[in-house]
């Protein structure tokens, strides 16, 4: 299970940025997840939850966009969404294709934040 | 007076530490004129075994090689590997399930790549986890054994596609398993179409002449003509 590593390194990104932005408090964290990533989705949720305990980014939400394979097949000369990730070929016109374009994202697309106050 | 929760762009990769340490890894690698190959499998599938038979040959021609080998508690790995004569080092992850580029830069400390024709990593035992990690290698092989079944593409399709060319070992037990090699074949070319694909015994050494001369054929694709050779 290497969800707890991955989970930590969204922790230390979205945490970065947010500081970057003048310690802002985090309530969500937008993240790409790939079905060939080789991260489980389940697992990376309940790891986040773990994670994100006593770090600025407790209590926030990882909300994740799970992105199909995508193939380009040489035959239609198109880009076609893979029917199952067991079987690597065009769902149209039944060419194989190794020709992935995407699906293997693992990617911290945004942060919602809200700027703290400052105190004058 | 609280302001509205806003939405900020970040668009980066999770894994980037990783990707750029890995990237930075294959420019030495490239520098120094040394092939890297790394394996992957579930446990026990034959990746020690094999990589000994490997080392030893690869010596006995007069190939300069070495190997880093990932093991989460111990390091019998690595002795064994050590019988070939070879440079050895065991990568001691603890509770990681993986080894990950960071791991190899620092296991490399010491070692004097440009002497090295030919580097391999054997990663911890798993088909899960490593798939997510570039270790800067040339070649991926992934393993499976005839012994866990011919299904495993299909279980984890992940690593089958992160890979370059998958080996089915222990095929001196394929009958006794009643492994069925078509379908293992067909399995394969459902995860990863065109992937090729090579069977052997480590034990008896069927096959194995065909596994050098395809690692060496990928080494000389690389233009590293001349400088590797299997006898
Ligand atoms: N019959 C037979 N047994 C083999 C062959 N290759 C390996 N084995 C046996 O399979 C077992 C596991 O082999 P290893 O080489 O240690 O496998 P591994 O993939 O390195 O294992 P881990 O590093 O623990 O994941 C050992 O008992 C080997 O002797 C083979 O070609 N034929
Ligand atoms: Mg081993
Ligand atoms: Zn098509």
């Amino acid at each position: 299970m290497h969800e707890l590593s991955i989970a930590i390194s969204i922790i230390e990104g979205a945490s970065q940025e947010a500081l970057s932005r003048g310690g802002a408090q985090v309530h969500a964290v937008h993240l790409k997840l790939g079905a060939l990533s080789g991260v489980v989705k389940d697992a990376l949720l309940f790891s986040y939850e773990v994670a994100t305990n006593g770090t600025m980014l407790e209590g926030s939400r990882l909300v994740i966009e799970d992105v199909p394979v995508v193939i380009y097949c040489s035959e239609c000369q198109a880009e076609r969404r893979l029917k199952s990730i067991q079987q690597f070929c065009c769902p149209v016109c039944g060419a194989l294709s190794s020709d992935v374009v995407r699906g293997r994202e693992l990617e911290l697309v945004a942060i919602e934040i809200e700027e703290v106050e400052e105190i004058v | 007076m609280s302001s509205q929760p806003r939405l900020v762009e970040v668009r980066q990769n999770v894994l980037k530490q990783n990707d750029l340490l890995a990237r930075s890894l294959r420019q030495r690698f490239e520098a120094a004129g040394v092939f890297v190959v790394s394996l992957v499998s579930s446990p026990g599938s034959g990746k020690t075994t094999l990589l000994e038979k490997t080392l030893t040959r690869l010596i006995d021609n007069g190939n300069r090689v070495a190997a880093l080998v990932g093991d989460l508690a111990t390091e019998n790995d690595a002795a064994r590997l050590a019988r070939s004569q070879a440079p050895v080092k065991q990568i001691v992850t603890g509770t990681v399930c993986h080894l990950d580029a960071d791991m190899v830069q620092r296991s490399l400390e010491g070692w004097e790549l440009k002497d090295l024709d030919c580097l391999f990593i054997e990663n911890v035992g798993n088909l899960v986890c490593p798939s997510s990690y570039d270790l800067g290698e040339n070649l991926r092989v992934v393993l499976m054994s005839v012994t866990e079944g011919e299904d495993k593409p299909l279980k984890y399709p992940t690593i089958f596609n992160t890979a370059d060319v998958a080996v089915i070992t222990k095929m001196d037990l394929a009958e006794a398993v009643e492994f069925d090699l078509a379908g293992a074949y067909e399995n394969i070319q459902s995860v990863r179409p065109g992937m090729e694909v090579l069977q052997l015994s480590a034990k008896t050494g069927d096959g194995l002449n065909e596994y050098l001369g395809f690692l060496v054929s990928r080494m000389e694709s690389r233009s590293l003509v001349g400088k590797v050779s299997v006898g």
